[in-house]
């Protein structure tokens, strides 16, 4: 019974929001708020559940992390923003998180993707066959991209030709990326137009 | 001296520069500082969440309390939220968690979430296409090759495309693998230069944009 209700709503909520491909309306406007609403409200319930709870109250109360107050100290000095006379406080917090940032941000671009690319784009270029002309592309995409984001000197001459080159490897890059966005979406729709046939309407006639 | 910015500066520096020094002496203690800053990280941004939230009611009861336009959805958006967090307490008081498979949450979740979210994201499907007509059309030779790109991809990627030319697959995974990873790598790594520049602006305390 539970599930009949539950696919009638999922049905009924589905319905609502691609009445948006008329117009704007009432019904969508119902479940776009409701969206907000219970989403706002499931991530302050997933953040008690996977983040305050196991992270930092039971190792104080189990454990006896009294080194977590720390961090909950700082968590608690975030929320004077909620009092305009202590509100500086909250500069703290923000200070705090910003210089774990700004740390990782060092230590993460440098390891995590800089050093790898670059060791990924020394290619060999032995050869004369397809994996090296693929190489060579790749070096050469690159490179040109990169120069297309240098906008220390105008780009005029060789270096306009080349951030030209750079530019058409972007179109491609973004034309891929659109086209597997679009095929990602069209997922979604196929998912939901599937659940209103196959789960909604299959169940009102008992298949 | 308190309310200034001397105090969030030195923290910023001590932090950051702790978690570069952390990263070049793999033993303890410095060695664990990146996990349990992490950890910290997450603690802080949970406090924020209800800074969210906060934000998110005060503005739907302003709306109601002055009868604003659309002020009756302002009320679904927050029955909403006091429903779901209404059953994450039970859940959790009744089961021990409130993503217990047998609790009213779990079903919120399945049964409003899910079809919301996904619904919500299939939509974009039909503006996609419109704006792709939008975008798309073959003004210059850049757009054009946005287009056919974009055209081969999703060919590529369904039985059909197999149907028109057994060889429009092999051509997809060749634009994914070669111009199109050249072009995505040269993004991230002036993505990843930047951020590094940034970084060490933030930790030397000359950018300060943060603390305004």
């Amino acid at each position: 019974m539970a599930t009949t209700i539950g696919i009638w709503i999922a049905a009924g909520l589905t319905l609502f929001i691609y009445s948006f491909l008329y117009k704007d309306n009432p019904f969508y406007k119902f479940a776009e708020h409701l969206y907000v609403g219970i989403t706002a409200g499931y991530w302050l319930i997933y953040t008690w559940a996977y983040t305050i709870q196991p992270m930092l109250l039971d190792p104080i109360i189990k454990n006896k992390e009294f080194i977590l107050i720390i961090p909950a100290f700082f968590g608690v000095i975030m929320l004077t923003r909620w009092f305009p006379s202590i509100s500086w406080l909250s500069r703290w917090s923000i200070a705090f998180t910003v210089g774990i940032g700004a740390g990782l941000g060092v230590t993460g671009s440098i390891q995590g993707f800089i050093l790898p690319q670059l060791k990924s784009t020394i290619l060999p270029l032995t050869g004369l066959n397809f994996a090296t002309f693929n190489n060579l592309l790749i070096i050469f995409g690159v490179f040109t991209t990169l120069v297309y984001f240098y906008f220390s000197r105008e780009h005029k001459g060789l270096l306009g030709h080349t951030a030209k080159v750079g530019m058409t490897f972007i179109m491609i890059a973004f034309g891929a990326s659109f086209g597997y966005t679009v095929m990602a979406r069209i997922s979604l729709l196929i998912g939901r137009i599937y659940f209103l046939m196959f789960d909604w309407i299959g169940m009102m006639f008992g298949k | 001296m308190l309310k200034g910015k001397n105090i969030p500066l030195a923290i910023t520096f001590t932090v950051g520069l702790i978690m570069i020094v952390s990263f070049f002496i793999p033993h303890r203690p410095f060695g664990d500082i990146e996990q349990i800053s992490l950890k910290w990280y997450s603690i802080i941004a949970g406090f924020t969440m209800l800074l969210g939230v906060d934000s998110l009611l005060g503005l739907h009861f302003r709306k109601v309390k002055r009868k604003e336009e659309n002020w009756i959805h302002s009320i679904v958006l927050i029955a909403g939220f006091v429903m779901v967090v209404i059953a994450g307490v039970w859940g959790t008081i009744q089961y021990g968690s409130a993503f217990d498979e047998r609790s009213f949450f779990t079903y919120i979740y399945n049964y409003f979430i899910v079809p919301l979210q996904s619904t919500m994201f299939s939509l974009l499907a039909f503006f996609v296409a419109s704006a792709a007509y939008r975008a798309f059309r073959a003004r210059n030779v850049d757009a054009a090759l946005l287009l056919i790109t974009a055209i081969i991809v999703m060919l590529g990627r369904v039985p059909v495309g197999e149907l028109i030319s057994p060889y429009l697959p092999k051509f997809t995974d060749w634009i994914m693998e070669v111009p199109q990873m050249a072009a995505k790598r040269g993004i991230g790594l002036g993505i990843y230069l930047g951020a590094l520049g940034v970084s060490i602006r933030i930790i030397l305390g000359i950018e300060r944009s943060y603390l305004s």
